[in-house]
């Protein structure tokens, strides 16, 4: 598997998080994807509503299974990727592009802190093989 | 997979083969199993569109030789197979004494005499104790289980007959639907017929290891998609092609299943649950096996409470995603005003109210996907000459 972006922090869920400013972007990762299998359902937070950071924000469908989506920083809902909405097989084919899910106004930025580096989170995908 | 898991359970003989090509494997009915390789999406498509193949060795396959061959069949199985002409085969059930289904084998009459049993994976064992209880002494009837020393592979799909063909010879091709024969392939017998459990057109193999492995390595070389039991689920649940221990098992009988056409009694034959199956024949069934189709999003999955006008009225048996529909479908079995096509239901979905509308079967039909592909072919093509 390619070495995790960069650009961006990471939770043990294997969510992602890209920050601009004082917003964010939040997708799943190219592990989470590939364990998950073909996803054919997103269900995500409405815009409008907050989240808290770890906590379960919605659910991602796959063929086989359902597993809970966590998110890596709590905020308000800004927007939603009505395309992966459409097409959740995006999540498979860009999970850190196109793939995106939600795009949130953080409400404590110190929250980072407690989210991995690429180098981290790539650790520990390894000890999980 | 962690080497502690795999080691208590069985490997078919090509096993090797499907880590190579990157399979992953799980348990299945006591098996180490590929559900999928390039994902169950792709792999459903190419068994629509073209050809894929299945490792099915982990069915059951048991020779039933000898004059008296059927004569033990009538017994064991609700299907009369004295109606089964050589070289072709019929599905057959087979039940308790109080009609439940224990197996719902598919049985080939390859002559007069010999007979091949092929039940499921789950209950090969099972299958061979309760036809071997039914042998009387004198009965000229030999039971051979042939299982572990060969292998067997479904190749499904509108391509499916020319690939075999060009890998084995144009009797392939030749083979009518059910039908069934054996052909010298490699030094070896291999036994072919011309069924599956896609609801696409396609064959059933079954030879030596030797042989079995050279023929998947072919097939791969060839350009067939290798495909898993994720695929096998999502494509006969779209055919409504029912699987035991989801849709039908001991406390179901065959004519709230809808397999009532499977049930001989014309002939006067005793069999194992005739006298209870003439029963529930005479008084009729409250409930029958409903195909429901999602209307709103998200997936139907076993067990889950189906609702009408607000109360439960079923348990999901058999629920998944659609990759040909691009929504989710499922089997329950409604009482029978509801099992009505056009009935509309809820289905709770982990909390969630899901609608569903009941369906005719199949919610795939056969051919149905490539040939809409060949139309929009021909009609694009027409518009570019017009």
């Amino acid at each position: 598997m390619a070495a995790s972006p960069t650009d961006r922090k990471y939770s043990k869920e294997h969510e992602w998080l890209k920050i601009d400013g004082d917003a964010a972007m939040i997708g799943i990762t190219d592990y989470a994807q590939e364990q998950l299998g073909d996803v054919v359902y997103v269900d995500l937070p409405e815009a409008g509503g907050t989240i808290t950071q770890f906590e379960k924000m919605g659910e991602i469908e796959s063929v086989k299974a359902v597993s809970d989506l966590f998110t890596p920083a709590s905020g308000e809902v800004l927007e939603v990727n009505q395309q992966v909405v459409e097409k959740p097989e995006l999540v498979n084919s860009d999970p850190h592009g196109a793939g995106w899910l939600i795009r949130v106004r953080l409400s404590d930025a110190s929250e980072t802190e407690k989210l991995l580096s690429a180098t981290e989170y790539d650790a520990l995908i390894q000890a999980q093989a | 997979m962690p080497d502690q898991q795999t080691s208590t359970l069985r490997k078919t003989p090509l096993f090797d083969l499907h880590e190579q090509q990157g399979g992953r494997i799980v348990p299945f009915a006591g098996w180490a199993m590929p559900v999928q390789y390039r994902g169950i999406v792709d792999e459903h498509n190419a068994v629509r569109t073209r050809a894929g193949v299945f490792d099915v060795s982990h069915m059951g396959r048991l020779f039933v030789a000898g004059t008296d061959a059927v004569r033990l069949l009538r017994r064991a199985l609700t299907y009369d197979v004295a109606k089964i002409d050589e070289g072709r085969g019929h599905y057959t059930l087979l039940c308790n004494d109080d009609g439940g289904i224990i197996d719902d084998p598919y049985v080939y009459r390859l002559d007069a005499e010999r007979f091949l049993f092929v039940g499921n994976g789950s209950n090969a064992e099972r299958d061979l104790e309760h036809v071997r209880s039914l042998v009387e002494p004198g009965m000229d009837v030999e039971l051979l289980d042939r299982q572990e020393q060969t292998v067997m592979l479904a190749v499904q799909g509108p391509a499916a007959s020319g690939y075999l063909a060009r890998i084995i010879g144009p009797e392939v091709a030749a083979l009518e639907k059910r039908g069934c024969t054996e052909l010298p392939f490699m030094g070896y017998k291999l036994f072919i017929s011309r069924t599956g459990y896609t609801g696409e057109d396609g064959f059933e193999l079954a030879t030596s290891i030797e042989a079995g492995r050279a023929l998947w390595r072919q097939l791969l070389a060839e350009g067939v998609e290798p495909c898993g039991l994720g695929a096998r689920d999502t494509l006969r649940l779209e055919a409504a092609l029912p699987l035991w221990g989801n849709d039908i098992d001991e406390k179901t009988n065959p004519y709230e299943a809808g397999l009532g056409w499977v049930v001989s009694l014309g002939d006067g034959g005793e069999f194992v649950g005739r006298a209870a199956l003439q029963r529930i024949k005479a008084s009729g069934v409250p409930r029958k096996l409903a195909h429901l189709k999602a209307l709103d999003r998200g997936v139907i999955r076993d067990h889950f409470p189906v609702l009408h006008r607000g109360e439960v009225v079923a348990t999901v048996t058999s629920g998944s995603f659609s990759p040909t529909l691009g929504t989710s479908i499922a089997m329950a079995y409604l009482p029978v005003a509801q099992a009505v096509e056009g009935t509309e239901v809820e289905v709770d979905v982990r909390g969630r109210r899901l609608r569903a509308m009941v369906v005719r079967r199949p919610f795939v039909a056969s051919g149905a996907v490539s040939q809409r592909t060949a139309q929009q072919q021909t009609a694009s093509s027409k518009q570019q000459n017009a």
